[in-house]
């Protein structure tokens, strides 16, 4: 007994390693399969708090940008008034809409915190629980789409970007409306993205747009960015292609959070379905 | 003892301000990112107790991780960082011949200890960041790269604050 004591304190710096390593491993691997560990992470209050205010300052550096964005934005919106375009029909009717009812809706908040050059890369954004916000929802921005929602906590959540390994976005060639879906490159430029899996009948063109199919956590239609190479690294049944992404995820400010309001509905019956099969 | 008490916490802050506001927004091409908030931990002095240097490792790994989100990661490799430490420390220096509390610094152990102190830890750091974070073989090159460059970044910073808080009275 007394042996290993003497053991133990002779080389108690090799012990104490193994016990602080264990302790880390666990810990990394705990977060990696689960994304669990949200205590640290910065959705928790301290972290969370201090990026805001950090972040409220960077924001007076960006303020040309975003007022850009943000007049195009509007410039775009005004082009979809009824004002602004030249009426040709004859009587016009107008009902009230029982047949469409609202099925998707947007929450805006800001990004506190943002990174593009990691293997994983997460944003977290100043909005939470509070308002509605859940696990599993869509991000978009005004050129493209973001990620999804991984985390929330009271005042912020997490968005796992579509820069992250386990990103994949069912999306769609505009033209032809072939179906495929996104996901990050194998280089890590955080402008490039590829687009899997589109059906060999598919005549992508150079430039084409890649939009959202509507199958996913995204309404259809919203972009993803252009079609930059078509030549492929895997070739097989199905055709892979290079994206440029619409998206500047280094200049990310404001980001829309996607309610999908008829999801649950649409996922309880397809669970159904799949239990009586 | 209380002022390399206070000079080590002020160190932590200034250097985890550092790290978490300006560093983490830089990386060239994708490829060389700085991480000198190891520096904390290189700069503890020599008779600091073996718990003590593992505990204060792995919280500021933890401190980091919270800011990077990705709990686990850089305490893991500081973890490590200590431990390569005290056997680079129990290899290369004599304990006795230093009066109070002496910190491994450029200005105390001149420049070609100091180097490759920094050197060796630095890329113990750094490889086991790299690995862990990646966690496969496919893209190997790509890592590899990633830790070169990092690597020759962090030394280099390391050795220009050392340059910059140079006490030239401290050397023997």
């Amino acid at each position: 007994m007394r042996n290993l004591l003497v053991f133990f304190s002779k080389y108690n710096a090799f012990f104490l390693f193994l016990v602080f390593e264990i302790l880390s491993i666990v810990i990394y691997i705990n977060y990696n399969s689960f994304q669990k560990a949200s205590f640290i992470n910065s959705s928790n209050e301290i972290t969370g708090n201090l990026y805001s205010r950090i972040n409220n300052f960077y924001s007076y550096l960006s303020l040309q940008e975003v007022n850009d964005s943000l007049a195009t934005e509007n410039a775009r919106l005004r082009n979809k008034l009824k004002s602004s375009f030249y009426v040709d029909t004859i009587a016009k009717h107008k009902v009230n809409d029982t047949v469409f009812k609202q099925q998707y809706e947007y929450i805006v908040a800001r990004v506190v915190n943002n990174s593009i050059n990691k293997v994983n890369n997460y944003i977290t954004i100043n909005k939470g629980a509070k308002y509605g916000i859940a696990k599993g929802m869509g991000v978009i921005c005004n050129s493209g789409i973001v990620g999804k929602v991984v985390n929330v906590s009271e005042d912020f959540s997490i968005i796992q970007s579509l820069l992250h390994k386990d990103s994949q976005f069912s999306a769609m060639l505009a033209d032809n409306k072939e179906i495929g879906y996104v996901e990050w490159g194998e280089d890590f430029d955080p402008q490039q993205a590829v687009l899997k899996e589109v059906s060999n009948n598919a005549l992508p063109k150079l430039g084409e747009a890649v939009i959202t199919s509507g199958f996913s956590l995204f309404p259809s239609g919203i972009p993803i960015g252009k079609i930059s190479n078509l030549h492929t690294k895997t070739g097989g049944y199905a055709l892979n292609m290079e994206v440029t992404l619409s998206v500047d995820f280094g200049k990310l400010q404001y980001v829309n959070v996607v309610i999908n309001k008829k999801a649950k509905q649409q996922m309880e019956l397809e669970a159904q379905q799949k239990k009586n099969e | 003892m209380n002022r390399a008490l206070i000079v080590n916490v002020l160190r932590f802050i200034v250097l985890v301000f550092l790290q978490v506001f300006l560093l983490k927004n830089i990386s060239i091409y994708n490829l060389s990112i700085p991480y000198p908030y190891i520096l904390i931990i290189l700069l503890l002095p020599f008779e600091t107790n073996n718990f003590i240097l593992f505990l204060l490792s792995f919280a500021v790994g933890l401190t980091i991780d919270a800011f990077y989100d990705s709990p686990g990661l850089h305490a893991a490799a500081c973890v490590l960082l200590a431990f390569v430490r005290i056997i680079f420390i129990n290899l290369t220096v004599h304990k006795d011949g230093f009066d109070n509390e002496p910190e491994p610094s450029l200005s105390l152990m001149g420049i070609r200890w100091f180097f490759t102190y920094v050197l060796v830890l630095t890329f113990a750091h750094h490889f086991f960041l790299f690995t862990l974070e990646s966690f496969s073989f496919s893209r190997l090159p790509y890592t590899l790269g990633r830790l070169f460059f990092s690597w020759i970044f962090t030394v280099f910073l390391i050795l220009l604050s050392g340059l910059l808080f140079f006490r030239s009275k401290d050397r023997k």
